[in-house]
């Protein structure tokens, strides 16, 4: 449970190894740095080589499949991916259903959170050992069951059914129970002297002290749910109503000839949460480690 | 674990509820009551979509439900159990899913420590790996396929060309079984190093650089000094991302699904997909229960199990 949100250690020494002084040190150093970098880059060629195909002529790529130039690149093959498929409905369902259970598994989690740290009420450790419990919970093996609920309960095919199996995630209940625990009790106690109710130091005391944690598990569900492939993909069953991850992949082993369109819908599928990703790379790799390290 | 408020009591009646409490140890009624306000909507969540489904899948096991129509259908006892137990394809395909666990758990637990190890001790450019190695985690797993299925086409692939370039035949990645595990394999370790790799780097940034000070006075090399300080103090971290990993890996169906539909001739479909086919192809609900509820019944002792074992063990050291 050594689950700390703190920020980056973005001063730690760099420079160790480095002043190690004797020739075999730098060697060694030097080799480690080419075999770092040579795979890094080598990590990069899929990202590379679809832009890259995505902007050729299809009759280019067949006659010369790994020349990585072109005469005449052209977008083409991006209008062509964005009119043949309901690109844009993939994006929206998308982005609704990933904001919305980012949104909801913040403030549940939190709630509960909360409550298990500075409330003091008949059944807290019971409610404790539940979540804990949770954490084993494989539920990714469970969508058969799932799928059966969701079915007598008339939610197959709306957002609901994508949205609300992943609000109620216990590594998130866990983030938050760390990080409010760090926060000084003698504030909520200030808050309380002060006639604060509980709802309200829960919203205007601990959660602005917890965007750490609160950002860590906001990430993480975004780009989970995002990136869900099974549950929507039974629960989601028309075209438009899909999203992204479903979409997407109705277009393997589709048109074999089409290398370039392909290309340009993996692309395009694939640029949203990257651009955040580049935006926020320190935030994400960070908030991963965080609920990563249960 | 839980820090208590000791406040007693505060001074005037507050939020909800307007009596002082009475005694000094027994929590106020209204912070009882909040303490369940804040917990009832997460509970309710929990209880509804992630317990319920364990119990429906226990109760639709039993019966020969079948997944067209609404309703249970008939009781049938133990025999989906017993039919489950004695299916070839099902223990071919949970088969699979620990061939699978056995070929990416050492290349995702070790690979992704070598690299966090050595790039931590570069001076720069630090963002330039994260970037790389953890870009693809946040691809979905069908344009991942569709990158490395244009990658692995016979003839014209740029992997099937890579093979050639440095005088090897690359297998047939869609016709052949081994092929096929080979194309899987390399794509997860592209897709997945990533996550590990930083679970390490933040471990890794917790040693303190007075470690590797004190060590390079006493003039060890920096092979010394993986070995015996950066190695030993990451094993805690190295017994989590295998958990994690050997968890996920039996876990895997996407890549298997859409890559390759569990081809050629169902040689590498894992256990979620097989419920997956009898569940929703063939609609045999009941039977596809009862095939969960053993797979789920597998996964959770592995999790249990390390969970104990990881306690006893920080109570040893503790």
């Amino acid at each position: 449970m050594a689950t700390s949100v703190s920020p980056p250690a973005a001063d730690q020494d760099h420079s160790r190894g480095r002043d190690a002084g004797d020739g075999g040190a730098k060697a060694f150093n030097r080799l480690a740095a080419t075999c770092v970098t040579l795979f890094a880059l080598i990590w990069l060629v899929p990202f590379v080589w679809a832009v890259i195909t995505s902007l050729r002529p299809n009759g280019e790529i067949a006659e010369h499949p790994t020349r990585p130039w072109s005469s005449n690149f052209s977008l083409d093959a991006y209008s062509y991916a964005w009119t043949t498929n309901p690109m844009g409905w993939w994006y929206v369902n998308s982005f609704i259903i990933s904001t919305l259970a980012v949104i909801f598994s913040v403030v549940v989690c939190s709630m509960v959170a909360f409550a298990l740290v500075h409330l003091d009420y008949r059944g807290r450790y019971a409610v404790f050992a539940v979540i804990l419990a949770g954490l084993m919970l494989p539920t990714e093996a469970l969508v058969l069951p799932q799928f059966m609920e969701f079915r007598a309960l008339n939610l197959l095919g709306t957002y609901w059914a994508v949205i609300l199996p992943s609000v109620a995630l216990p590594v998130a209940v866990f983030v938050f129970h760390s990080f409010i625990k760090g926060i000084p009790v003698s504030l909520i106690e200030a808050a309380r002297l002060d006639g604060a109710s509980w709802w309200r130091i829960y919203y205007q005391v601990v959660m602005p002290l917890c965007r750490p944690a609160t950002s860590a598990v906001a990430i993480l569900v975004f780009i989970t749910s995002w990136n869900a492939f099974l549950w929507p993909l039974l629960v989601l069953t028309q075209t438009k109503s899909q999203t992204i991850p479903v979409g997407l992949s109705g277009l393997i082993g589709g048109s074999a000839i089409q290398y370039a369109e392909t290309m340009a819908s993996a692309v395009l599928g694939i640029l949203p949460l990257l651009a955040v990703f580049l935006v926020l790379q320190r935030q994400i790799a960070q908030g991963v480690a965080n609920t990563g390290i249960k | 674990m839980t820090t208590t408020s000791s406040l007693g009591r505060p001074a005037a009646g507050v939020g909800t509820s307007s009596t002082p409490a009475r005694r000094s140890d027994t929590p106020e009624r209204g912070e009882r009551r909040a303490g369940w306000l804040f917990s009832a909507p997460f509970l309710f969540l929990y209880i509804a979509f992630l317990v319920g489904p364990v119990l429906i899948g226990i109760v639709i096991s039993l019966f020969n439900t079948t997944t067209v129509q609404p309703g249970l259908g008939s009781f049938v006892g133990f025999s989906n159990y017993a039919d489950v137990l004695t299916s070839g394809d099902f223990w071919d395909s949970m088969w699979h899913s620990v061939i699978f666990t056995l070929f990416t758990t050492p290349l995702l637990v070790l690979l992704p420590l070598l690299f966090a190890i050595l790039a931590s001790r570069m001076a720069r450019g630090q963002w330039f790996y994260r970037l790389a190695y953890f870009a693809p985690y946040v691809v979905p797993s069908s344009a991942v396929c569709l990158i490395f299925a244009f990658m692995y086409t016979p003839e014209t692939g740029l992997i099937t060309n890579a093979f050639g370039w440095v005088g090897l035949t690359a297998p047939d990645f869609f016709g052949t079984t081994s092929g096929a595990w080979f194309a899987v394999v390399l794509l997860t370790l592209w897709w997945t190093f990533g996550f590990n790799f930083i679970l390490y780097t933040a471990a890794i940034q917790e040693i303190s650089g007075e470690v590797y000070e004190a060590a390079s006075i006493d003039g060890a090399g920096p092979w010394q000094q993986i070995k015996s300080i950066t190695v030993p103090l990451l094993r805690p971290t190295m017994s989590l991302v295998l958990i994690l990993q050997v968890l996920a890996s039996l876990k895997v169906f996407d890549q298997i699904y859409i890559l390759l539909a569990g081809g050629p001739n169902y040689s590498t479909r894992p256990v979620i997909q097989y419920i997956y086919d009898t569940g929703f192809t063939s609609y045999r609900g009941g039977y596809a229960a009862a095939a969960t509820m053993v797979y789920f019944v597998l996964l959770v002792t592995i999790s249990a199990a390390w969970f104990l074992l990881r306690r006893r063990r920080s109570a040893v050291n503790a």
